[in-house]
């Protein structure tokens, strides 16, 4: 655990036992059940799973944005020493765009067709820094300018349909940057852009990230993604985080067999590939959970004990918390080398 | 913002036999939905009462009884009489054929022509689509009962003239809306496909369009009764419909004006029978239309 | 903007081409004699004669239709059967009695629809949402005449609190309003209610409440501006069916207005009344439709304006 954490930088946001559920009519659907971290203060933790692992979820339950029939159920979510999950709602709304702001997936539907983009922009210090309009407009330039917008001016009146994706994408992490806040949670910013365009706005957001000392929470999909970013990553699977590691030791001694399978989809430029590979099978829907560890059914190595007892998240000592019965005494299988035996082979390429 | 998972097993169940699926669904979702299912009972209870009506009301609607003129409600008159002594439950439900035959015939010959002319526009396009939908928007532009009244106008008043004026005024909303659902299921590519094989026009239309466009249609026909209701019980009540003594709703009002202040009853409860036959369609309008595609909006 | 707005207006053209049209084959689709009901139903042979040449009867259709518009648009719409006096006379003394009407019952729908469309959309489900829905409902399904009868009923006679009748005074507007705006109102209401509902979802609505936008101005400033686009049209066809109403209304109320205008010369068979008053009704939701669609162009930033 302590490697997990440089001692002299305090902590920005600490999650713990988080748990988000959806009371539908069929009954309670766990979509985040027990999730804990945290991110050190200018630092970067990655949140990877494929959809429906309930990334994203925790992402809107530390902005306080999740709807009924949602709730966040329990656990607590530390911001600055404070409990977010005990503030009232106008509070919530003072830290939210403020303290903690958020970027989404979808930049062509995440941006008000009706207001221009500097209105939009303006919006946030409207509301957080009491501005006046002209004043506000005043800095929205400036912010459209940090992110590298061309013709900012003209780019002021524009309407969102008449920007490219990729400029909007810059466009709402100017609205999410403008009041300077302490933590970004950028929900998949580049999944919905072009190649080309992903990198660029990947670029931008982490070279912002450092200039502005801000930390940040990174949800994505794409490992390649983390590997670029992050200094800390979280994998999650089904509603849990079933590995915790830094970047680096993540990719050089990846330990549970869902990450190895997520490493072994990425194209790999070091060596030559047939073909990509993925993991067989399909997230299990949150409300139609295994019993025991939620990843077993496509696990290459699950045993009995795998299908019927969920571990626990375990510190494997060596940087890496892991959530699988191989790592732990208990396991009654054969000795098993996650990596290797799954087929893959270490990369320099983080 | 929940990540959603794609539902394998629904998907394929759809491909295997949409039609039958897509209808059990349609059956499931609104029998959930008590105020459509309230509307389509009472449409039921309606078409029992416009076909045996006339054998359980005792009396008849058309003879004066100059003896019991003008009488409130009571438990032999339940609705009162009206200033010639009819009884006026009675006459309401003698009426109740009337109203749905026109609402029924009117938007079913309105229907009709209205899906050829969507079809045709919509299927060929070009110049033959110039025309019809030109024409549509021309019957469009005499604002609602305006386009009726015109036609009653000119043809004169009656029953029949009236299924007549609201069939017109029926065919440009049918016409509109099925030629749109048309150009979207022809841009399918399967419709390409099948015309690749060799499928005749009028098998591609009545076998793959078709059946593809009913949900508008369906739709739109329930609330169409509605709105043809209401506009016959207006004509009428003009004097421009059903004529006097018909017991229509619309001219019973009419023929009670003048008596209606002092006696309220004669307005009240022809009045309540436009309404709740109205109210019927429009619920079961609405539940079908939930039900079959919660994205069509009227 | 400017360009569209002339397109737009070009497009007016074969739609008013259409309804001239239309209103001139009246005339000639009515069973009988066109110089025979024009002349009266007394009128003798020679008297027949006299007005099918002067109305110009015996020349070929394209031709007549040509001089119609030609009159019609030098303000010349023949002259009344009844009266002798000119159609644009008897139609411009109630012209605007029909348009005040006819604004001030928009105006109420408007105004009422919009409010419980989004008091219903903001308290979805619960007990105040289900009452506003069902008197819509009811407000939607309920004949204007007969509302305006009960109307009268209850204020006129019953509490005797406004007028039974006419047009002119503050008090005397307010039954007819309410009666031909009620439908408006509802079905505004409906689609004010659905269409907030969806807005409400879209990705934009939690990127404002992410920037710590009051729930307040979420709903007012984000929400209600995109869902009342659509709305927009349907305050646009609705006033259609509202310049119907209004002839229904009119009668109810004995306003002097073009709809009753029509509904009289019906009745006495006066034509050239009817064709005038037809053709006026019909223009003025043409032009209620192009500024309406020039509105939604205005309101919708999404689509492009070339």
């Amino acid at each position: 655990m302590d490697n997990l954490k440089d001692n002299d930088t305090k902590t920005i946001i600490k999650v713990d036992d988080l748990q988000t559920s959806f009371f539908t009519h069929k009954g309670e659907v766990k979509a985040v059940d027990g999730v804990h971290f945290d991110v050190p203060a200018g630092k970067t933790l990655g949140i990877v799973g494929e959809s429906g692992s309930g990334k994203s979820i925790t992402a809107l339950s530390i902005m306080r944005l999740i709807e009924a029939p949602g709730r966040v159920k329990g656990g607590s979510i530390t911001f600055n020493g404070e409990d977010l999950l005990a503030k009232s709602e106008a509070e919530m709304r003072r830290i939210r765009g403020n303290k903690i702001s958020m970027i989404f997936q979808e930049p062509m539907t995440s941006l008000n067709p009706v207001y221009t983009i500097g209105d939009q922009i303006a919006e946030s210090y409207q509301i957080h820094q009491g501005l006046s309009k002209k004043q506000a407009l005043e800095k929205a330039l400036g912010m459209l300018e940090l992110v590298g917008i061309p013709s900012p001016k003209a780019r002021l009146k524009a309407y969102p349909h008449e920007l490219s994706g990729g400029m909007r994408q810059r466009a709402m992490i100017a609205i999410a940057l403008a009041c300077n806040p302490e933590l970004l949670i950028a929900d998949e910013p580049t999944t919905a852009l072009d190649v080309t365009i992903q990198a660029q706005i990947l670029g931008l957001v982490n070279d912002l990230q450092k200039d502005l000392g801000m930390s940040m929470l990174l949800i994505t999909h794409d490992l390649g993604v983390v590997a670029e970013t992050c200094d800390y990553v979280a994998v999650m699977y089904a509603g849990k985080i079933v590995e915790y590691a830094d970047v680096n030791t993540l990719f050089a001694n990846p330990k549970h067999p869902y990450t190895v399978g997520l490493l072994k989809s990425l194209p790999r430029h070091d060596i030559d590939q047939e073909e990509l590979e993925v993991i067989r099978g399909m997230v299990p829907r949150p409300d139609d959970l295994p019993n025991g560890c939620r990843f077993a059914p496509r696990c290459p190595f699950a045993r009995e004990m795998c299908v019927e007892r969920l571990p626990d998240l375990e510190d494997q000592g060596d940087g890496n918390q892991v959530r699988c019965w191989i790592h732990t005494d208990q396991w009654d299988g054969p000795e098993v080398n996650v990596r290797d035996d799954y087929g893959y082979s270490e990369s320099t390429q983080s | 913002m929940a990540e959603t998972t794609v539902n394998v097993s629904t998907e394929e169940k759809k491909r295997v036999n949409p039609q039958m699926e897509n209808f059990k669904n349609v059956w499931r979702k609104l029998r959930q939905n008590y105020l459509a299912m309230a509307g389509g009972i009472l449409i039921v209870l309606f078409m029992i009462i416009a076909i045996i009506g006339p054998w359980i009301t005792t009396g008849d609607p058309l003879a004066p009884n100059v003896a019991d003129r003008l009488e409130g409600p009571s438990s032999q008159y339940w609705f009162g009489t009206d200033h010639h002594g009819r009884d006026i439950f009675t006459r309401i439900i003698h009426g109740m054929s009337i109203t749905l035959y026109i609402g029924f015939l009117s938007v079913f010959v309105g229907m009709i022509f209205g899906v050829v002319f969507g079809i045709v526009s919509g299927y060929y396009g070009g110049r033959i689509d110039a025309v019809i939908m030109r024409t549509m928007d021309v019957l469009l532009a005499f604002p609602g009962i305006l386009l009726a009244l015109g036609i009653v106008a000119v043809l004169g008043g009656s029953i029949n003239n009236v299924i007549i004026a609201i069939s017109i005024f029926s065919i440009p909303v049918f016409a509109r809306i099925v030629r749109g659902s048309t150009l979207s299921v022809r841009k399918l590519e399967y419709v390409d496909a099948v015309r690749a094989l060799g499928a005749s026009d009028f098998r591609i239309i009545f076998r793959h369009i078709l059946p593809n466009i009913m949900s508008p249609i369906i739709v739109q026909a329930t609330l169409r009764i509605a709105t043809a209701v209401l506009t016959a019980s207006g004509l009428s009540f003009l004097g421009l419909g059903a004529q006097p003594p018909t017991p229509e709703w619309g001219a019973m009002l009419a023929a009670g004006r003048n008596y209606m202040w002092e006696h309220p009853h004669i307005a009240l409860f022809p009045g309540l029978a436009i309404v709740l036959v109205v109210l019927a369609f429009n619920l079961f309008g609405d539940g079908v239309r939930d039900a079959l595609d919660p994205k069509l909006k009227s | 903007m400017f360009i569209y707005t002339v397109r737009r207006l070009i497009q007016t053209i074969p739609v008013m081409i259409g309804v001239t049209l239309v209103v001139f084959l009246m005339m000639h689709l009515i069973p009988g004699d066109p110089a025979q009901i024009i002349a009266g139903e007394s009128a003798n042979e020679q008297q027949v004669e006299q007005t099918r040449e002067r109305l110009g009867l015996n020349d070929p259709l394209p031709v007549q239709y040509g001089t119609f518009v030609g009159n019609a648009v030098t303000g010349d719409l023949g002259n009344s059967i009844r009266s002798g006096r000119a159609v644009t006379d008897e139609i411009g003394a109630r012209f605007w009695v029909t348009v005040e009407l006819a604004f001030y019952s928009t105006l109420l729908s408007i105004f009422i629809g919009l409010i419980a469309g989004i008091v219903s959309a903001t308290r979805r489900n619960s007990p105040l949402d289900m009452i506003i829905m069902i008197t819509a409902l009811f407000g939607l399904s309920m004949p204007n005449f007969w509302l305006g009868l009960m109307l009268i009923q209850y204020f006129a006679l019953n509490i005797e609190w406004l007028p039974v009748s006419g047009w002119g005074t503050p008090q005397s507007i307010i039954l007819p309003v309410i009666t031909l705006g009620t439908a408006g109102a509802a079905i505004i209401a409906r689609m004010t209610r659905s269409s907030m509902l969806e807005v409400i979802h879209q990705d934009y609505i939690r990127t404002a409440r992410a920037k710590g936008v009051k729930e307040r101005y979420v709903v007012y400033k984000h929400a209600l501006r995109n869902a009342l686009i659509p709305v927009v049209t349907v305050v646009g066809l609705q006033f259609g069916v509202l310049l119907g109403g209004a002839v229904l209304t009119e009668t109810v109320f004995a306003i002097n207005g073009l709809g009753r205008l029509v509904v009289e010369a019906i009745g006495q068979r006066d034509f050239p009344i009817v064709q005038g008053a037809v053709l006026i009704l019909a223009l003025m939701f043409v032009f209620v439709n192009f500024i309406v669609d020039i509105s939604y162009r205005f309101l919708n930033k999404r689509i492009d304006l070339d």
